[in-house]
């Protein structure tokens, strides 16, 4: 690990002035540290924000919820109005990583989590957005795990979380504090596909710090859920997953937000999908229907194939366990 | 092996290791033979040091197991170093390193962590409760966790059960020992390489019927 100076910021302005003079942020740490003792990340001074009163779960004046960015993974998980309006983002948590993690990690934090694959964690490996411009190993390499969708010739690393599938499933926005004063990103402008410059997840600004997620208010009736299909049953990433909020009134489905995890460079909205159910009345043969849109425009890559199928079951599966048949 | 000389254990004078055991021996011996990779790491340190503006080691003061520590220490030291290295509580275990196998879990201000991925510089004024600071008394009783490790015989070489029994006490203290499904996916952070998960499982099981 290389060496760091390290501060512990009490307020806002403390925090942002360290962010101005290039200090990098540390809230869990929990993939920061593991990327430090590897020396895939190198920061000359971390600035510890978790003084910051950035630690609760309110509600909206329109009925919303609003999630600090130091609102732990677990205590967002548990939070009884999350569990309440939006089952999918209290799922998708605690299927996500282990209890320790999530006792330590935050929700600021996790959609700050760096989007990664073995080798972008193998210093030895060739990867452009650890080192942009050395080439990528995966393309040719083990690409089991890799992306099918949001790829591009330079980085098909998949997003690792699972709550950023039901943010951008949900429309989530992110509220930011920067120099420049507070402005808030729709979360789909958020996370940002590799492109040309795959070292780029975020459209932040420099200095800028993430102050809460906000999610929108829900229609009323809203179910929703979260399900995750992996390699083993618990404290694994994402094979697939799908998140699922369906608003259903006199029998038609009137709104449906759905994304998909596990497949993309960033969490996947699924607007055809969504698109085909607005308006129906939920049916077999429409959940059926409807995921067969799931994978459209996938480029598989050599050993990640059998994700575009799995994709279209899991989203099936997913509509069939929300939305039911009525 | 790579545990005997952690990389953000810097060791000062003035902190010796608290107790002189078979371990600390280990490591010093260890030292002598690879003292020239030490020197090309405290080098690049140097050259790092000049260009900060902030200084790379700092004072961190802490509870651990109700006893107050003290101690200069590198930035880059984990939770885990500071307890193993340091002040000599080494029931701690180093499995990964990089928070995949719960070997090191420990209780911070009462939630289980993985000490491995904690910076200790960060933990100014925290409370710490490791696996030595379970035990109720000064004599042979044991914890109700501990018990219930031993009767159900809920391990084979006994690496992972320090954080397994750490871990164990947060999942019931989170109210999520409430089956054996239950209990497997909240200890789910916690590997066991010899497989013991069975008993494990019925160990957390019993003590969350028993507190």
């Amino acid at each position: 690990m290389h060496p760091f100076s390290y501060t512990k910021v009490s307020d806002l302005e403390g925090a942002l002035a360290a962010g101005r003079r290039g200090g990098r942020y540390i809230a869990g740490g929990t993939t920061l540290v593991d990327l430090m003792r590897e020396s895939v990340e190198r920061p000359g001074a971390l600035v510890d924000i978790s003084a910051l009163p950035l630690g609760e779960v309110s509600a909206t004046a329109g009925g919303g919820l609003r999630i600090g960015a130091l609102v732990s993974m677990a205590e967002a998980a548990a939070d009884p109005k999350v569990r309440a309006t939006f089952p999918v983002v209290s799922q998708a948590l605690e299927l996500s990583a282990s209890a320790q993690l999530r006792n330590m990690a935050t929700i600021g934090g996790n959609i700050m989590q760096r989007t990664r694959c073995a080798y972008f964690r193998d210093v030895t490996a060739a990867c452009n957005k650890r080192e942009p411009g050395s080439g990528c190993a995966a393309l040719e390499g083990f690409n089991r795990g890799h992306a099918i969708l949001g790829g591009s010739d330079q980085c098909v690393a998949t997003h690792p979380s699972d709550v950023a599938v039901a943010f951008a499933a949900l429309e989530a926005s992110v509220h930011l504090r920067g120099p420049d004063g507070e402005r808030s990103v729709a979360f789909a402008d958020f996370l940002l596909r590799p492109g040309g410059t795959p070292d780029r997840e975020q459209g932040l600004r420099p200095g800028e710090l993430i102050t809460a997620v906000e999610l929108p208010a829900p229609p009323r009736p809203l179910r929703s859920g979260y399900l995750k299909v992996r390699d083993r049953q618990s404290y694994e990433f994402a094979l697939t997953s799908a998140a699922v909020a369906l608003h259903v009134k006199g029998g038609v489905i009137r709104e449906a937000k759905v994304a998909a995890g596990g497949v993309g460079t960033v969490p996947w909205k699924l607007p055809a999908v969504e698109r085909h159910l607005i308006g129906e009345r939920p049916s077999e043969a429409l959940w059926t229907e409807a995921a067969e849109r799931a994978a459209e425009g996938a480029r598989p890559l050599e050993h990640n194939g059998f994700k575009v199928e799995l994709l279209k079951r899991t989203v099936e599966r997913q509509l069939r366990i929300v939305g039911g048949t009525e | 092996m790579s545990s005997e000389l952690p990389d953000s254990y810097v060791p000062t004078e003035a902190e010796p290791a608290s107790t002189v055991s078979r371990r600390t021996f280990i490591a010093t011996a260890t030292t002598a033979v690879v003292a020239s990779e030490l020197v090309s790491v405290e080098t690049a340190g140097a050259e790092a040091a000049g260009a900060a503006e902030a200084p790379l080691s700092g004072r961190v003061s802490l509870t651990v197991n109700g006893e107050r520590h003290a101690a200069v220490i590198d930035n880059r030291t984990s939770l885990l170093d500071l307890l193993r290295e340091r002040f000599g509580l080494t029931g701690t275990k180093k499995g990964c390193d990089a928070g995949a196998c719960g070997a090191c879990t420990v209780l911070v201000g009462g939630r289980r962590v993985n000490a491995c991925l904690t910076l200790a510089v960060r933990l100014e004024g925290a409370e710490v409760t490791t696996i030595e600071g379970l035990a109720p008394g000064e004599g042979d009783e044991l914890h109700p966790l501990q018990e219930a490790f031993v009767e159900q015989d809920a391990f084979q070489c006994g690496y992972c059960t320090p954080g397994q029994i750490m871990s164990g006490i947060g999942c019931i203290r989170e109210g999520h020992a409430g089956s054996p499904e239950e209990i497997r996916e909240w200890m789910s952070g916690n590997i066991c390489r010899c497989g013991c998960y069975v008993k494990i499982v019925r160990a957390v099981e019993q003590a969350a019927r028993r507190t």
